[in-house]
C-alpha cells in the first residue's frame, strides 16, 4: 500500500527539510514554490514607503509518494526539519495513492515508487 | 592709477575636458549597473537587490565622502611626516579645488584639465573600489554593518594607499611605484580586503555549490564593466592624445585575451567551456591590464590576458576549494590575484615604444620590477590589517552577519523589505 504526502514548508526550512529527508532515506521528491494563506503574518514589504497589499505568503510545497512503511518516518524527517515553533511553520497532509506507474519500464505499484 | 592684472591661469584644454567627464562617465556605469549585474546575476535570488542596493548605496555614500573629506585625504597636500601617507584638510568640502587648471597632477601636468574634473574622474575610482569587496561578503552581512565598514574602509583604507601611489607626495609614487589606472590602489587593495572580510564573516550557511539564479545579468555585468573600463584605462593619462589610444586598445586586448584563455581552460579542465567562465576571463584581464595600460604594447597585453587567466582560474577554482574560505563570488581570486599579477606584469613588460621614462624588467631595467613588488607588498600588508581592524570594531559595535533565519529567507526581504521577483502578480 501506498501513501501521498504533501507538505506546506516555510522557504527557508527547504534546506533542513531536505537533509533530513535524505537522513531518513527518503530521496525522491517534487518540490514547488507555491503561495498560501494560514494564520501567520510574513515580513511586510514595502515599494516606495506603500505597505504591499497582498496577503499570500511564498511557501513551499513538497509532494513525496512513499511505501506505507516509510510513512512515518518521512513525516517525522519533515517535522523535524521544518519545526521552528511559530506561526507559519506548515502542515503536511497524507492521501491514499491509488496506483504509481514507473514511465519508462512499465513497473505499477509499489515496485515503481521508489 | 593702477592697473589691475589678472593672474594669468594655464588655459584649459577642450578636448582633453570633454574626453575626462565622459570618462568620469564611464567609470560611473562600471559600479552601477555594471558590477551590481555581474555579481547580482551570481547570487540566489533572493539576495539580488541586496547587491544591487549595496553598489547603489557605495556610489552614493563615498560620493559624498570624496568631496567632504576624501579627495583632500587621497590627493591634497599632506604635511609633515605623513605627507608620503596621507593628504591634509586643505581640500576638505572642496575648498580650491575649482574650474580652473590645478598646478597639481598626478601625471600629464600638460593635460590642463579643470582641477574638478581630475576630482570627479578620481570619485568613481573611490566608489568603485569598496564596490568589488561587496563580492567577498555576498548573501550575509547586515546592512547597517556594510554602511559603517564602508565608510570607514573609504578613509582608512583608500585614501591612504591612493595617496601613497598616486599623490606627487606619496612615497610609493616618489619611489616610482608604476600604477597607470589602479592596479594596486584599486584591485590589490580591494581583492586583500576582500580576503580578509571573506575569512572574517565565515561561510555562509548553505555555502555548498548553488547554480547562480541569473547568468544573463551577469553577462549584461560583465560587458557594462569591460565598456567602462576604457573610461578607467584610456581615462588615466588625463588626455585625449596617444597614450589614451594606446591605454584603449591593450585594455581591449587584453581582456579579449584573458575571456579567451579562461574558456579554453574551462574546456580543459571540466570539459566544455562556459559563458560564465569567459565572462570572468575578461574581467580578470581588465583588472590585470589596469596597472599596464599606459606603459605595455600588444605584445604585453596578449601575455598579461593569458596568464591572468591562468593565475586566477587557479586561485578560484582550486585554492578557494582547498582552504574553504567563502570567497562568495571571488572578489579576492579575481581582484585580488588579477591586480597583483598586472601590478608585477607592469614590471616585467613596462617598455620604453609606449612612455620612454618607463622600462621594465624585458628593457633592461630590473629594477622596476622590484618597486612594484615593494608596492604590492605594502599594499597588501596595509589592507590586511586595516581591513581586519576595521571589521572587528564594526563587529563589536553592531554586529556583522546577520542571523541564521534572515540569512536562510533572504537579504532583500530581511534587511530591506522587498523582493526582486514576484511569483503571481
Amino acid at each position: 500500500m501506498m501513501k501521498y504526502i504533501i507538505a506546506i514548508i516555510q522557504p527557508h526550512r527547504l534546506e533542513e527539510v531536505k537533509q533530513a529527508l535524505y537522513d531518513a532515506e527518503v530521496n525522491l521528491m517534487t518540490v514547488s514554490e507555491v503561495l498560501g494563506h494560514g494564520r501567520q503574518m510574513g515580513i511586510a514589504e514595502y515599494y516606495r514607503g506603500n505597505k504591499e497589499s497582498g496577503n499570500l505568503l511564498r511557501k513551499i510545497k513538497l509532494e513525496i509518494a512513499v511505501n506505507d512503511a516509510f510513512v512515518e518516518a518521512t513525516v517525522k524527517a519533515i517535522v523535524s526539519g521544518a519545526q521552528t515553533g511559530e506561526v507559519g511553520d506548515g502542515k503536511i497532509f497524507v492521501l491514499d495513492l491509488e496506483a504509481t506507474i514507473r514511465i519508462r519500464t512499465g513497473e505499477k505499484g509499489s515496485k515503481a515508487i521508489g | 592709477m593702477e592697473t589691475v592684472v589678472a593672474a594669468v591661469t594655464p588655459y584649459v584644454d577642450f578636448g582633453n575636458t570633454a574626453w575626462m567627464l565622459m570618462c568620469a562617465a564611464l567609470v560611473l556605469l562600471m559600479t552601477a549597473p555594471g558590477l551590481g549585474l555581474f555579481y547580482g546575476g551570481l547570487v540566489k535570488r533572493k539576495n539580488i537587490l541586496s547587491i544591487l542596493m549595496q553598489s547603489m548605496v557605495t556610489l552614493a555614500l563615498v560620493s559624498v565622502i570624496w568631496v567632504t573629506v576624501g579627495y583632500s585625504l587621497a590627493f591634497g597636500p599632506g604635511h609633515g611626516a605623513l605627507a608620503g601617507f596621507i593628504g591634509g584638510l586643505d581640500w576638505a568640502f572642496l575648498k580650491n579645488v575649482g574650474m580652473d587648471v590645478s598646478p597639481y597632477y598626478i601625471s600629464q601636468a600638460n593635460a590642463r584639465i579643470p582641477h574638478l574634473v581630475f576630482m570627479i574622474f578620481q570619485c568613481m575610482f573611490a566608489v568603485i573600489t569598496p564596490a568589488l569587496i561587496i563580492g567577498a561578503f555576498a548573501e550575509r552581512m547586515k546592512f547597517s554593518a556594510f554602511v559603517l565598514f564602508t565608510i570607514a574602509w573609504s578613509l582608512l583604507v583608500y585614501a591612504p594607499i591612493a595617496h601613497m601611489v598616486w599623490s606627487a607626495d606619496g612615497w610609493l609614487f616618489k619611489l616610482g611605484a608604476l600604477d597607470f589606472a589602479g592596479g594596486t590602489v584599486v584591485h590589490v587593495n580591494a581583492g586583500i580586503a576582500a580576503l580578509v572580510v571573506a575569512i572574517m564573516i565565515g561561510r555562509r550557511k548553505d555555502s555548498k555549490i548553488a547554480p547562480p539564479h541569473n547568468l544573463v545579468f551577469t553577462m549584461v555585468g560583465a560587458a557594462l564593466l569591460w565598456f567602462g573600463w576604457f573610461g578607467f584605462n584610456a581615462g588615466s593619462g588625463l588626455a585625449a592624445d596617444g597614450l589614451a589610444a594606446s591605454a584603449f586598445v591593450v585594455t581591449h586586448i587584453a581582456a579579449a585575451m584573458a575571456a579567451l584563455a579562461w574558456g579554453a581552460l574551462d574546456w580543459l579542465f571540466h570539459r566544455k567551456p562556459t559563458m560564465f567562465g569567459v565572462a570572468t576571463g575578461a574581467v580578470a584581464g581588465l583588472v590585470a591590464i589596469t596597472p599596464a595600460a599606459g606603459f605595455v604594447d600588444v605584445t604585453g597585453a596578449l601575455i598579461i590576458g593569458a596568464v591572468v587567466s591562468l593565475v586566477c582560474y587557479v586561485f578560484v577554482v582550486f585554492v578557494k576549494g582547498f582552504f574553504k574560505y567563502d570567497d562568495a563570488l571571488d572578489a579576492f581570486g579575481v581582484h585580488g590575484i588579477g591586480g597583483i599579477w598586472g601590478a608585477i606584469a607592469t614590471g616585467l613588460f613596462a617598455t620604453p615604444v609606449i612612455q620612454s621614462a618607463y622600462k621594465g624588467f624585458f628593457f633592461g631595467n630590473p629594477d622596476q620590477l622590484k618597486v612594484q613588488l615593494i608596492a604590492v607588498g605594502f599594499t597588501i600588508v596595509y589592507s590586511f590589517i586595516l581591513t581586519a581592524v576595521i571589521y572587528k570594531v564594526v563587529d563589536l559595535v553592531i554586529g556583522m552577519r546577520v542571523s541564521e533565519k534572515e540569512e536562510a529567507i533572504g537579504l532583500d526581504v530581511s534587511q530591506h523589505n522587498e523582493r526582486a521577483y514576484t511569483l503571481l502578480e
